[in-house]
């Protein structure tokens, strides 16, 4: 029973990271239109930008889990004003080849400079242990990670669906030129956007630092499972995308422990059932 | 009768201070060049009304006016501030809000933020419970989503939602198109009432009965220029004209 608990735990953590990239990418899409392939390199360099914080200006963990997102966003957002707003009313197909070959370059550069193998970051001293719950052993940096993810992906849908920044969001991602004829400065708010949506990932990064280690291909292993979690939940739905994140994390989790050989290809048998029943996703709405 | 001077006679006839001066507007959607040299004038505080058969540049006139359309050349003062190369939203803050034709209400907003989505630009907009009294039907649904509303309901939406900005220009495009009688006669109230309260209102219209119950003045539109301009008091003896031009 324990090993039960332990891998439902790892499903949660491995769902937060779904929920926190899939997330970044329903905004993305949602607001920009592309299929954001560089989002992965994205989640790697906010780990190494933790890692350089701390290796090189002895910043901690705390303050690098609120830089990293800054300082990658806004390496997101030149990447928006100098490339990708270019390519506004094209075919998804060139977004989709222009971040992947972003993420190639990216993924190249760091491993050129710090080979393929892990870097080490520690655990906070405040996060380190763990907690017996009596049915489990749960520690505590782990059970952070799950409770700290949430609580960010609940903020950004509140973002996005309560409040008046996020009505301009919605309207903008239906209707951006009529958007702009209101007086809202429509280019301005999609840079800002991709940059939200790569901070989210770059935060991710951080989160996963103690517990995956910093690798340059951190986010290529990743970010294939993250696509079909977006696809499942519905392309730029952001609950659907936060929902379908931890539950299929857990689903992952379950499956490591009852059939551990579909464990890597149940994410992706969903997707191929979810497609074939509803094609918009699960939370998604028809174009 | 030379087109500008076509565009000018009208006008000084009006009494308000010139608001909005076009002059040799030209505009292309991609290759297709549709506006052919503009000129009108729009004095402030007037009702003018562009009339025209479908396709004849009416709707592109507007648009090109709000910086919504992918190239355009020539002249368009307001307030005597050249504004031919500012961006939509910058024209929109100078005090200029277009209804489209489309309606252009959002489904993904319930009705309370469409009505509240676009931003406060200066002072002197309509106070949301004027707004209610205009139109008591978006009081009633606020919570409704937006696409949800009838096609009157949704069209008050759209004019609902740019009184409050404090815009004191509005450009209306087809309002009362594909709405039953009674809606349009409601839709004439609130314009002949904006119109009191001092707003300066551009209407595209193809249904001249209705402009005639609000329109000072009239421009015709044929092939992306304006071919004739006459006030309403005139409108009686230009009917035949007008019969012609419309085809009806």
């Amino acid at each position: 029973m324990q090993a039960l608990y332990a891998q439902l735990l790892v499903g949660l953590i491995n769902g937060s990271f779904y929920a926190l990239l899939s997330l970044g990418l329903a905004v993305i899409f949602g607001m920009l239109n592309i299929i954001n392939f560089a989002h992965g390199a994205l989640y790697m360099m906010g780990a190494f930008v933790a890692y350089f914080l701390l290796s090189l200006g002895g910043i901690n963990y705390w303050w690098a889990l609120l830089i990293a997102p800054v300082i990658v966003g806004i390496f997101g957002m030149i990447l928006e004003r100098t490339m990708l707003q270019w390519l506004t009313g094209l075919d998804h197909l060139y977004g989709l080849l222009l971040t992947f070959g972003i993420a190639l370059i990216v993924q190249g550069v760091f491993q050129n400079y710090f080979g393929s193998s892990g870097l080490p970051y520690a655990i906070p001293d405040q996060l380190k242990g763990g907690m017996n719950l009596g049915f489990m052993f749960l520690p505590i940096y782990r059970g952070w990670v799950v409770v700290f993810s949430l609580v960010v992906c609940l903020a950004t849908w509140f973002l996005i669906e309560k409040t008046q920044l996020g009505a301009y969001l919605r309207a903008a991602t239906e209707n951006p030129t009529l958007v702009r004829a209101f007086g809202i400065n429509v280019p301005r708010m999609i840079t800002l956007t991709y940059g939200l949506g790569v901070g989210l990932a770059a935060l991710a990064g951080v989160l996963s630092a103690p517990i995956n280690q910093v690798r340059p291909l951190m986010g290529a292993d990743l970010i294939i499972v993250v696509f079909a979690v977006v696809v499942i939940g519905g392309m730029g739905s952001i609950m659907g995308s936060i929902i379908t994140g931890f539950a299929l994390g857990v689903i992952e989790g379950l499956t490591k422990y009852f059939y551990p050989e579909a464990s890597n290809t149940v994410v992706f048998v969903l997707m191929v059932l979810v497609l074939l029943v509803k094609p918009t996703g699960l939370t998604g709405r028809a174009a | 009768m030379p087109d500008t001077a076509i565009a000018e006679a009208p006008a000084k006839a009006a009494t308000g201070g010139n608001i909005l001066q076009i002059r040799n507007l030209e505009a292309w959607y991609g290759e297709s060049h549709i506006l052919h040299g503009i000129n009108f004038d729009v004095n402030a505080g007037e009702v003018v009304t562009l009339l025209g058969r479908n396709g004849a540049g009416k709707t592109t006139t507007l648009k090109s006016i709000m910086g919504i359309i992918g190239k355009r050349t020539g002249s368009v003062k307001f307030n005597n501030q050249e504004i031919i190369r500012a961006t939509s939203d910058k024209i929109a803050r100078m005090g200029i809000a277009f209804c489209p034709e489309e309606r252009g209400i959002f489904s993904s907003l319930d009705v309370r933020e469409n009505l509240m989505l676009p931003p406060v630009v200066r002072e002197g907009g309509l106070p949301l419970d004027q707004i209610f009294e205009l139109f008591p039907n978006l009081k009633e649904r606020l919570n409704s989503q937006g696409t949800k509303l009838s096609g009157g309901e949704q069209q008050m939406l759209a004019i609902a939602r740019i009184l409050r900005t404090g815009a004191s220009f509005l450009m209306l495009d087809e309002p009362t198109e594909g709405l039953a009688p009674v809606i349009i006669q409601q839709i004439g109230h609130t314009i002949a009432r904006l119109k009191k309260e001092g707003f300066t209102i551009l209407l595209v219209e193809q249904n001249f009965r209705f402009a005639s119950t609000v329109a000072d003045r009239y421009y015709v539109v044929e092939h992306g220029k304006i071919i004739d301009g006459f006030s309403n008091a005139d409108l009686a003896a230009n009917m035949d004209k007008l019969h012609t031009y419309l085809g009806v």
